[in-house]
C-alpha cells in the first residue's frame, strides 16, 4: 500500500498478524484507499469488528476509534454506537463466520432496521483463526478441518440474504477487484442506510492448503475462473451457477 | 535514473508470499534462492527499470509493503493489464 | 464527576409500580440509551422507556434478543451515553458474555435483572431470588461486578440512580437485582427535588485502560473525541493494545479490575441495620426477603426477643466487616432467601464458627413472615 496512506495506520502494530498471502491485508488497503478518496474525517469514524482474522483488519491497525467486540456481535455493538451518536460514521469489518453464523441474527435485523451502518464482510469461507473449520459460506464439497470428505451443506449467499432483508446497498467483489471494490466501498459509505459488501478474501493457509491451492496466486487463479457478474446472471442456468462466485452490485430483481 | 519508477519495498512488513512476483506483468520481482533467517525467500526487486507503473503490486500486496512512486513522464497506457 | 441535578419528575409523592419507578430513576440519573428485549416480569421498564426516552432526547431500541441488547448498549456507552437494559432470568443468562465484556473493557452500564422463578423458563410471572450467584459469578473469567438489591418501590427509584453512579464512577457493569415482587409492587414513593449523580470522567487520555495505581479507574473518552480508542475484550495494556500472550499484562489488568472494586468497598457497600446491636437472633436478608424479615424482627422485638436484621442493599461486593460486627453476639443467624440457599453460602464462609440457618423458599411466591417465623421457632426455646 502506498506510503501516503500510512497516516491511517498505527504503523507500530505492523507487520500485520495475518499469514503470508492472506487476502485480508489487501482488503485493509482497499478500505483505506476508499476512505482517502472520499476525504472522510477519519477521527469521526468508528470501526467495529468481532472475533476472527477479519476482525483484526481494523483493530488495532486503524488509527482511529476501534471497537473489537464479542464473537458475532459487532453489528449489535455498531447499532448502539450509531444510534447513540449518529454523527459518527460506523463501519463494521468482520469475517463470514462472525457475521453470518454466530452473528447472523444481528446482521439480518440491522438490514431490516436499515441502521446507517456499512458492513464489510471479509469472507474467506473458512474459520481461519480457530484452525480451518467449516463456515456457513464454505462452498459445497470443499474440504475443511471439520469436513475432511468435503462439505455436504449448501453455502449462504450473504448478498442475497442481506438484500432480501432490505439493505439499501449490497455488492460483492473479490479482493483482487481493487478498483471496483474501492468504488463499491465508496458507494456504501455514502449510502444513507444499511450497506453491505461481501468481499471474497482468499485464505491460502486454512482454505487453500486443504484444497490444493496453497498460495495466494493459486487461489487467485481458482477464483478468477469462477466469477460471474450479477448483470450476466441471466445467461446461466441455475445448475451452472453452483460453483460460481457472483460479483457486482446486487440490484432489486425486476 | 530519470524516467524510472521508484519501487519501495517495506521489508519489515513483507512476509514473502510472493504474490508480487507472480502478479507483475513485467517480471520486476523475483524470489531469493535461499531462505532468509526470517524463514522465507526474501523478495528481490530484480528489474526495476521494467516497471510500467500498473500499480498491481502496490494494490495487491497483502502486507501493504509496496509503494510505487510514479515517474513524471506519461507512460504507455497500452501496456497496462486490463483484466482486473 | 459528582454533580447535583434537578429531578426530572416534579418533586412530590407518587404512587407507582416498581418497574416504572426504576425507569424513572434511570432517566433521572441521565440514562439516554436503552436497548432491551421483552421479558416478563421486566417488560414495563422497557415499555415506559420507549415512551419517556424520546421525550428527553434519548434513544430507545428494541433489539432482536438480549445478546444484541447488551451489546448495543455497550456500543452506545462508548459513544458517550449513559445506558441501561432490563431483563429477567433467561435473558440475563444470555447477557452474561456481554457483562464479562463490559467488565473487561470497563464500560459503564446498568443491567436490571427482575428475578423470576427458574431454572430455564420456570415460572415467568412468579418471584424468586435465584440469580444472586449468577450475577456474581455468571460471566466467565475472574472478575468483579456491583449488584444492588431493592426492597421497595422507593429503592427501585433510588438504587437505579445509585447503580448508574457506581457504574460511571468505577467503570463497571452494575446490576440491579430486583425481583418480581418489588418490580410489580405498587406503592407510594417520594421524588426529592434534587438528586446526586455521577458523570464519567471523559478526559482525553492516552491510557484509557490503565492507571499507575493498582486499583485505579482510568478516564474514559468516548468515540469521536479523537482519543483513537482501541477497545477490545481481549487482554490489553493501558493503551488498549492486545497482549494476549503476556502474563504480566494479564495479571496487572485482572488485578486492577478486581481491586478497583475490592479496595472501594467502603464507598460501594450499602447495608441497613435494624436492632442489630447485641442481637441474639440475627436475620440477614436482601430484597423482598428483607421486607418479610423486617416484619418478623419487629414482631419479635415487641415480644421482647432480642432479634435484629442486617439488610444488604449492596449484595456484591459483599460487606464482610458489617456482617462480622452484627454477628458478634448472635446465637443463631437466619438467612431467608427465595432460593435454595445462595447468599447464605457466603455468610457460612465468613462465619464458620457460628450457627447459620438458611430459610429457603422456592415456591414461586414471596417469602412470607410466617415462613420465617416457622423456622425461627425451631431455634427459639
Amino acid at each position: 500500500m502506498s506510503e501516503h496512506l500510512y497516516k491511517y495506520l498505527r504503523t507500530e502494530t505492523f507487520p500485520t498478524p495475518f499469514c503470508a498471502g492472506c487476502g485480508h491485508g489487501i482488503l485493509m488497503g482497499v478500505i483505506l484507499r476508499a476512505i482517502d478518496e472520499l476525504k472522510l474525517d477519519f477521527k469521526k469514524m468508528v470501526f467495529v469488528s468481532g472475533i476472527g482474522c477479519g476482525a483484526w483488519i481494523p483493530s488495532p491497525h486503524f488509527k482511529t476509534d476501534t471497537l473489537h467486540t464479542l464473537h458475532g456481535r459487532p453489528v449489535a455493538y455498531a447499532t448502539g454506537v450509531k444510534k447513540a451518536n449518529p454523527e459518527l460514521k460506523v463501519v463494521v469489518i468482520s469475517g463470514d463466520g462472525d457475521l453470518a453464523a454466530i452473528g447472523g441474527n444481528h446482521l439480518i435485523h440491522a438490514a431490516r432496521r436499515n441502521v446507517g451502518l456499512t458492513v464489510i464482510c471479509a469472507n474467506n469461507s473458512i474459520y481461519g483463526m480457530t484452525g480451518g473449520q467449516l463456515s456457513p459460506t464454505t462452498p459445497k464439497n470443499t474440504k475443511t478441518m471439520t469436513t475432511v470428505m468435503g462439505n455436504p451443506e449448501e453455502a449462504f449467499d450473504l448478498c442475497k440474504l442481506v438484500k432480501a432483508c432490505g439493505a439499501k446497498y449490497v455488492a460483492r467483489y473479490t479482493v483482487f477487484h481493487t478498483k471496483p471494490l474501492i468504488k463499491a466501498i465508496k458507494t456504501a459509505l455514502n449510502t444513507d442506510g444499511f450497506s453491505f459488501i461481501d468481499v471474497v478474501s482468499p485464505c491460502p493457509t486454512q482454505y487453500g492448503r486443504r484444497n490444493q491451492l496453497p498460495t495466494l496466486y493459486d487461489m487467485y487463479a481458482f477464483i478468477k475462473n469462477r466469477l460471474v457478474h450479477f448483470d450476466a446472471l441471466k445467461k446461466y442456468k441455475k445448475e451452472e451457477l453452483a460453483e460460481k462466485i457472483i460479483i457486482g452490485e446486487y440490484r432489486d430483481e425486476d | 535514473m530519470i524516467g524510472m519508477a521508484e519501487i519501495r519495498l517495506n521489508r519489515k512488513w513483507c512476509k514473502g508470499c510472493g504474490f508480487c512476483v507472480e502478479i507483475c506483468p513485467k517480471d520486476v520481482y523475483t524470489r531469493d534462492t535461499k531462505v532468509s533467517p526470517r524463514g522465507f525467500q526474501e523478495i528481490i526487486i530484480k528489474n526495476p527499470e521494467r516497471c510500467i507503473e500498473c500499480f498491481l503490486c502496490e494494490y495487491l500486496c497483502p502486507d501493504l509493503a509496496i509503494t510505487i512512486i510514479r515517474t513524471q513522464h506519461p507512460i504507455n497506457k497500452e501496456t497496462l493489464p486490463n483484466d482486473l | 464527576m459528582k454533580t447535583i441535578v434537578k429531578s426530572l419528575l416534579a418533586p412530590r409523592k407518587y404512587f407507582m409500580q416498581g418497574n416504572i419507578a426504576c425507569a424513572e430513576g434511570a432517566l433521572a440519573a441521565g440514562c439516554r440509551y436503552y436497548a432491551g428485549y421483552p421479558i416478563t416480569p421486566s417488560s414495563e421498564i422497557m415499555e415506559h422507556m420507549s415512551i419517556r426516552l424520546p421525550e428527553v432526547g434519548g434513544v430507545f431500541m428494541q433489539m432482536e434478543d438480549e445478546i444484541a441488547s447488551i451489546c448495543s448498549m455497550i456500543g452506545a456507552s462508548w459513544a458517550g451515553a449513559k445506558v441501561m437494559t432490563a431483563t429477567s432470568g433467561p435473558g440475563f443468562s444470555l447477557m452474561l458474555e456481554g457483562i464479562g465484556y463490559a467488565v473487561m473493557t470497563e464500560t459503564p452500564c446498568v443491567i436490571v435483572d427482575v428475578q423470576r422463578a427458574g431454572p430455564a423458563t420456570g415460572q415467568a410471572t412468579k418471584p424468586a431470588q435465584g440469580d444472586v450467584m449468577q450475577a456474581r459469578w455468571g460471566a466467565h473469567g475472574d472478575h468483579r461486578i456491583i449488584a444492588l438489591s431493592p426492597w421497595s418501590v422507593q429503592e427501585m427509584y433510588d438504587l437505579t440512580i445509585k447503580a448508574f453512579n457506581f457504574s460511571e464512577k468505577y467503570r463497571v457493569p452494575t446490576i440491579l437485582l430486583a425481583d418480581e415482587v418489588v418490580a410489580h409492587l405498587k406503592e407510594s414513593f417520594v421524588v426529592k427535588p434534587e438528586i446526586e449523580i455521577y458523570n464519567r470522567d471523559k478526559t482525553l487520555t492516552e491510557t484509557p485502560f490503565g492507571t499507575q495505581e493498582e486499583d485505579g479507574v482510568p478516564p474514559m473518552p468516548c468515540f469521536g473525541q479523537g482519543a483513537q480508542l482501541l477497545v477490545t475484550g481481549s487482554t490489553h495494556n493501558e493503551y488498549g493494545i492486545r497482549k494476549v500472550a503476556d502474563p504480566d499484562v494479564q495479571e496487572r489488568l485482572v488485578t486492577r479490575l478486581c481491586k478497583k472494586i475490592d479496595n472501594h468497598k467502603k464507598d460501594i457497600c450499602l447495608t441497613e441495620r435494624y436492632f442489630t446491636d447485641n442481637a441474639e437472633y440475627l436475620f440477614v436478608a436482601y430484597g423482598i426477603s428483607a421486607r418479610s424479615s423486617y416484619a418478623v424482627v419487629s414482631e419479635l422485638r415487641e415480644s421482647q426477643i432480642n432479634a435484629g436484621l442486617l439488610r444488604y442493599i449492596t449484595i456484591w461486593p459483599f460487606d464482610e466487616e458489617t456482617l462480622k460486627e452484627c454477628a458478634l453476639e448472635a446465637k443463631v443467624i437466619f438467612v431467608p432467601e427465595m432460593n435454595q440457599g445462595q447468599l447464605v453460602l457466603e455468610i457460612m464462609r465468613i462465619l464458620p464458627h457460628q450457627k447459620v440457618i438458611p430459610i429457603p423458599k422456592t415456591r414461586g411466591e414471596a417469602i412470607y413472615p410466617s415462613d420465617i417465623i416457622k423456622v425461627f421457632r425451631k431455634y427459639h426455646e
